[in-house]
């Protein structure tokens, strides 16, 4: 009975691949858009406009505060009323390097103030302008100190790609959804879906909390 | 895009959409009890010395954290009844919520236990405390008050997840939203509603993190 389901579930392994693909397409392309944006958001968030950095942080608010299915929605349903027809798949590009960006924003704003004071002045007092403290001193550093968040950031967006799905987008999660369709095995069919996130976001963990202990001894 | 906003249509589903707040109101507080009970559970396992009770205790961690909600969802909605069982949706999403909140409660527990300075154990063992006694006297108060925020911050997270049992067919916020949009073609209205529900929760849940850390952090601690 078990392998009688096994092998027909097998016998799907293209659309499992290319659910797989899709998935790691979709996570990989918001991570690099949503890291661009959030380290700018990041830098506003630090910086010394304060009437802009409360406009961002109300901004990124609205997202840290609603479901990300929301969000797919809004992207998916709305954005067509006013005008912009999207595909499912460059639906959820917006909606997760949206979501990446404001989460990174927040991690990379953080890592910007936990840069010791006296790096900025011994900065200024060595005539750097403040776009060159931010490149020469004050980003290489926090960047070090926000690596594992990020690595941490990357497995939550691989996970949220999952919701995608909903607005019909084939990727790893949908292929099992098709699947269980015709293969009346939930616990084997997402057990295999399962598997698969957890090959790909497992390694990601352990990376990102062996960074975290590096990052400590380097403090030590 | 905003301005042609249907508010009367809104207003005329609005208890529709307070049902549906109430449903995910009390489908977050349910999943924080289980994912409480279960974070306790696991973090006790994968703190004690026997290396076959840590063993699964650390993989239910790990699995968990390592694959989406919405699979692990979809893993019980399809696979129980297949196992002979059948319970309602509401409370596979429950059981989903909990499991998940769960394993990520349970390494919020975990870091505020290993946060206690080594020292304290040790003045605790000096002083002639056994295991309970220095857990109950010297660790847990400590650990527990650290905890405090990042579990409001995993309930944040909790609240937001709940909107994936729509996709079982619960009716909860999300879905009550849904309704406006099916009956009446109005997405926008619907989804603007639902969003609104959220941050309510959301603000709620923030603001009362920092009333409590503003209030009780420990000095030299976050």
């Amino acid at each position: 009975m078990f392998w009688f389901y096994a092998e027909r579930i097998l016998g799907y392994w293209p659309v499992l691949l290319k659910g797989l693909g899709m998935t790691l397409g979709l996570s990989l392309l918001s991570l690099l858009i949503g890291a661009a944006i959030g380290f700018a958001f990041g830098i506003i968030r630090a910086g010394g406009n304060r009437w802009l950095s409360r406009a961002l942080g109300l901004y990124i608010d609205l997202f840290r505060g609603t479901p990300f299915l929301v969000q797919v929605f809004i992207v998916f349903f709305i954005l067509p009323a006013a005008g912009i027809e999207l595909s499912a798949f460059a639906a959820g590009v917006v909606a997760l390097s949206n979501l990446a960006a404001c989460f990174i924003g927040e991690i990379v704003a953080a890592g910007l103030k936990a840069v010791p004071q006296g790096q900025r002045e011994a900065a200024l007092a060595s005539g750097m302008t403040p776009a060159q403290q931010m490149r020469l001193v004050l980003m290489p550093q926090a960047v070090r100190i926000v690596t594992p968040s990020l690595v941490g950031q990357f497995v939550l967006l691989i996970k949220d790609s999952s919701v995608v799905s909903a607005i019909g987008l084939l990727d790893l999660t949908r292929s099992g959804w098709m699947i269980v369709q015709s293969v009346p095995q939930g616990l084997m069919v997402f057990g295999t879906v399962g598997l698969g996130y957890f090959i790909i976001c497992y390694p990601l963990i352990l990376l990102s909390r062996r960074l975290e202990r590096r990052g400590q001894d380097a403090l030590l | 895009m905003l301005g042609g906003l249907n508010t009367r249509v809104m207003l005329e589903y609005l208890p529709e959409i307070w049902q549906g707040f109430l449903s995910t109101l009390w489908l977050s507080a349910a999943g924080f009890l289980g994912a409480m009970a279960l974070g306790v559970l696991a973090c006790a396992l994968a703190i004690q010395p026997l290396r076959w009770l840590r063993a699964p205790a650390v993989a239910y961690v790990d699995v968990i954290r390592a694959t989406p909600l919405l699979a692990q969802l979809y893993f019980l909605y399809f696979g129980l009844p297949r196992l002979g069982i059948v319970l309602p949706e509401m409370l596979i999403g429950i059981i989903a919520l909990s499991l998940n909140s769960g394993a990520y409660m349970a390494e919020i527990i975990r870091s505020g236990i290993l946060s206690i300075p080594r020292g304290q154990v040790e003045a605790g063992m000096s002083t002639g405390l056994g295991y309970m006694q220095r857990m109950r006297l010297i660790v847990l108060p400590q650990a527990l008050r650290a905890t405090v925020s990042p579990v409001i911050g995993q309930t944040i997270v909790l609240v937001k997840d709940s909107s994936l049992l729509s996709l079982i067919s619960v009716v909860e916020l999300t879905r009550a939203g849904q309704r406006i949009a099916i009956d009446r073609f109005m997405p926008v209205e619907g989804l603007v509603a639902t969003a609104l529900g959220y941050l309510v929760l959301y603000y709620a849940l923030k603001s009362a993190a920092g009333a409590w850390s503003a209030r009780n952090a420990l000095p030299g601690r976050g």
